[in-house]
Parts: structure tokens; C-alpha cells; sequence
């Protein structure tokens, strides 16, 4: 190869790719891409709740008891659940400080009990829709109540693949103190997805 | 107001605080419906009060690239309505006189919400490049050479975009004097101050006096 190719060579590995973005906004690109997905997150479950709310309150044969008797909701197996997922919310912080930490068993830890409590939820949702004894079409509330939280479950099947992504990642050696970016993202929706689940247990199951 | 969901640790304190609001309305509620509403409402309006209030971390003060051969200054130039202002010639005349510079004046298009929602913007832009034709022809005959741009009409995103694109040595401000300037009421010269390690001059110009 002569010297004048080598030049050549040499100066495209400096000029690698297109040129950066222009980027205007202050805030990292994609803490902003998540925030605007979480935003619009929580205008698609404000629509859900908005059903509940009409069904439930503003509805003029709303029924006067929730739900109608002689329909009852497990309210003790999905309060069981939401122990799980909001402990599940812990790990997944306890995962995120020990790869900021350094500590790669303590992150893999995390993340594998984060994930497995994650699929438990979703196990134990799919039971109880199974032995819930009543269906779509038995009423409005019932098709808010599998609306509502369909819409979850389908969430935390979101979630739990992007925690298998990380989890799988985690195992191949991926992550460390300087770079967790790939945990932070999967982590704020998660978290997400749990305040999200308070949110519903609260109000369906409970009041 | 400060994102609840910035990064995990933020989140994660969210959730600690929805779990703890949620305990207390449904315990509300057990004792009577009513109470439980009441709860709710004053939860909620605690929650929109302690966000309003605070505020996100400081952002780290960015370096700015330098460029261009020794002794060779840029100099970025922002001003829309005081662009033509002869204090702020004046000052880019000194600055001329000094030392060999590179002149990139930015207009921001100053518009109105409803019209910026609306994406009526052109009206502004207008307005915005035709004040910036006017100011660089009398630059340019004082000998005065000087490029132009007109900016955003968010005046701190138009300094990002030229600062990304020129990597000034030195950026000029121009405002109306404080009580008429709305860019002094935003506090944008102490934001670039704070945001840019580059030297950072403020001009004050005063259209009224002048006519």
C-alpha cells in the first residue's frame, strides 16, 4: 500500500460516520425519549381511567355497589401481586447502585430477581383472570376491569423484555460504573410501571 | 418542574411516594368516601405545589470548542429587536478594532405561544431577518464583515444551536435596558453566563433614548 493510500486510510477512520447532531435541548437525548414515551404512557392510561371513572361515578346506572354483586374481585391474591411487583421495584434499585458500585454479582442478582418477581406478577395475573368468574361480556365494569388491567399486564410484558434484555446483557459482561445507561432507562420504566399498578390496584380493587 | 421520572433514583422515589399517598387515601377511605376524596385533593395539590417549586439540578457548564488559528477571535452576536442598536455597533466595532474577529450575528425570532404553537412563525422570521439585513449593511459599511443567521425564537436554544455550529471565543448579548427586556426578566444572560465557559458581554441598548 503506498503512503499516499495510507493517508487516505488514516483520515477516514478519523472521519468515521456522520457528522454529531446538532442538539439543542438540554436534556440527554434519550432520558428525553423516555419521558416523552412516559408522558404519553400516562395520557393512554388517563384514557382508561376516564372509562373507569364514567362507568363507575358519572354513569347514571352506575351500579351502587363495586363490583356488582354477586361479581368479587381477589382483591387478597392481587394484593399478594402487588407485594411482588413493588418489591420487584427494589431490586431493580438495589441492581442499578451495585453496577454504579462496581459490584457485578450484586447487579446480575438484582436483575434476575427483578425479572423473575416481574413474571410472577404476570403469572399469577394470568390465573386470576382464569378463576376471576366472570368475562368481557358480563358488564361495563368488567370490561374496565379487564381493560384496565390488561393494559398493565401488557406493560409489564414490555417491561420484562426489556429486563431480559438487560439481564442477558448483564450476564455477557455488558454495563459498568461508567456506562449503565442501558439499566438507568429500563429501570425509570419500571418503576413506572409499578406506580402505574398502585394506581390501578388502589382504585379498582380497593375503593 | 423537576421530572419525577429524570432518572431511576427519581422514579424509584416517586414510587416510594405514590405507595405512601395511596396507603393514606385508601385508610381515608375506609373511614368515610368523603374523607377519602378530601385526601386525595390535598395530596394532589401538595404533590403539583412541592413540584412547582423545585427545581432540577444546575447543568454542568459546558466547554466550548475552540477554533480557528492564534490570534483569530469568533465572536457570536445575539440581539433581535436591539440588533441595529448603536451601542451594540459600537461594540462590535471595539471588539473589530482590537483584534482580527469573526463576527456570526443570530437573531431569534421572537414570536408570540399562541403563534409558535401554532407554528406561525413566519411573520417572525421575517421580521427577524430583515432587521438582520439592516444590521449587517451597516456593518459592513463601517468595513465590518459579518455573517447572519436568524435563530430560534427561544433565545437561549438559538446560543446552543451557534454555539455548536461556530464555537465562539466570546458571545455579545444585547438587550433593551432591565424593566423593558423580557430576556433580562428570564434571567438569559445569567443562564449563558452559567452555561458556557466562554467570556460573555452584556449590551444594554437603549431604542428609547435614542429616539
Amino acid at each position: 500500500m503506498s503512503a499516499h493510500a495510507g493517508e487516505l486510510h488514516a483520515g477516514h477512520d478519523e472521519h468515521h460516520g456522520p457528522p454529531l447532531a446538532n442538539q439543542s435541548s438540554r436534556v440527554d437525548a434519550r432520558t428525553l425519549g423516555m419521558l416523552l414515551f412516559i408522558g404519553s404512557e400516562i395520557m393512554l392510561f388517563g384514557s382508561f381511567f376516564a372509562v373507569y371513572f364514567f362507568v363507575r361515578v358519572a354513569n347514571p346506572s352506575a351500579p351502587a355497589e363495586w363490583p356488582p354483586p354477586p361479581f368479587e374481585f381477589p382483591v387478597f391474591v392481587a394484593g399478594v401481586n402487588t407485594c411482588i411487583l413493588v418489591t420487584s421495584s427494589f431490586t431493580m434499585h438495589w441492581a442499578l447502585q451495585s453496577i454504579k458500585r462496581g459490584q457485578r454479582t450484586a447487579f446480575l442478582a438484582g436483575m434476575v430477581l427483578t425479572f423473575l418477581m416481574g413474571l410472577a406478577f404476570l403469572c399469577t395475573q394470568v390465573i386470576e383472570y382464569l378463576n376471576v368468574g366472570f368475562n368481557t361480556g358480563d358488564g361495563a365494569f368488567a370490561s374496565v376491569f379487564f381493560g384496565l388491567t390488561g393494559l398493565h399486564g401488557a406493560h409489564v410484558a414490555v417491561g420484562l423484555s426489556l429486563l431480559l434484555m438487560v439481564t442477558i446483557r448483564g450476564f455477557r459482561g455488558h454495563f459498568s460504573p461508567e456506562h449503565h445507561h442501558g439499566v438507568e432507562l429500563p429501570g425509570i420504566y419500571w418503576h413506572f410501571v409499578d406506580v402505574m399498578w398502585i394506581v390501578v390496584y388502589t382504585t379498582v380493587y380497593l375503593l | 418542574m423537576e421530572s419525577p421520572f429524570r432518572s431511576e433514583e427519581a422514579a424509584f422515589r416517586f414510587l416510594l411516594i405514590t405507595i405512601g399517598a395511596f396507603a393514606l387515601i385508601v385508610v381515608a377511605s375506609w373511614i368515610s368516601a368523603f374523607l377519602g376524596f378530601i385526601v386525595f385533593l390535598g395530596l394532589s395539590a401538595a404533590a403539583v405545589a412541592v413540584y412547582l417549586r423545585q427545581r432540577g439540578p444546575a447543568p454542568e457548564r459546558e466547554h466550548v470548542e475552540q477554533r480557528g488559528g492564534a490570534g483569530g477571535r469568533r465572536v457570536l452576536v445575539i440581539a433581535n429587536e436591539t440588533v441595529g442598536g448603536p451601542e451594540l455597533l459600537s461594540a462590535i466595532s471595539t471588539l473589530a478594532l482590537t483584534q482580527q474577529t469573526e463576527f456570526l450575528v443570530v437573531c431569534p425570532a421572537l414570536n408570540s405561544r399562541l403563534k409558535t404553537y401554532t407554528s406561525d412563525e413566519d411573520p417572525a422570521r421575517e421580521a427577524a431577518q430583515l432587521r438582520l439585513d439592516e444590521t449587517l449593511a451597516r456593518l459592513a459599511s463601517v468595513g465590518i464583515v459579518a455573517r447572519g443567521e436568524v435563530g430560534d425564537g427561544d433565545p437561549l436554544v438559538a446560543v446552543d444551536d451557534a454555539v455548536r455550529t461556530f464555537a465562539p471565543n466570546e458571545i455579545v448579548l444585547s438587550t433593551h435596558p432591565s424593566g423593558r427586556s423580557n430576556w433580562l426578566e428570564r434571567g438569559v444572560v445569567e443562564s449563558v453566563r452559567a452555561h458556557y465557559d466562554v467570556e460573555v458581554t452584556h449590551v444594554v441598548v437603549d431604542l428609547e433614548a435614542e429616539a
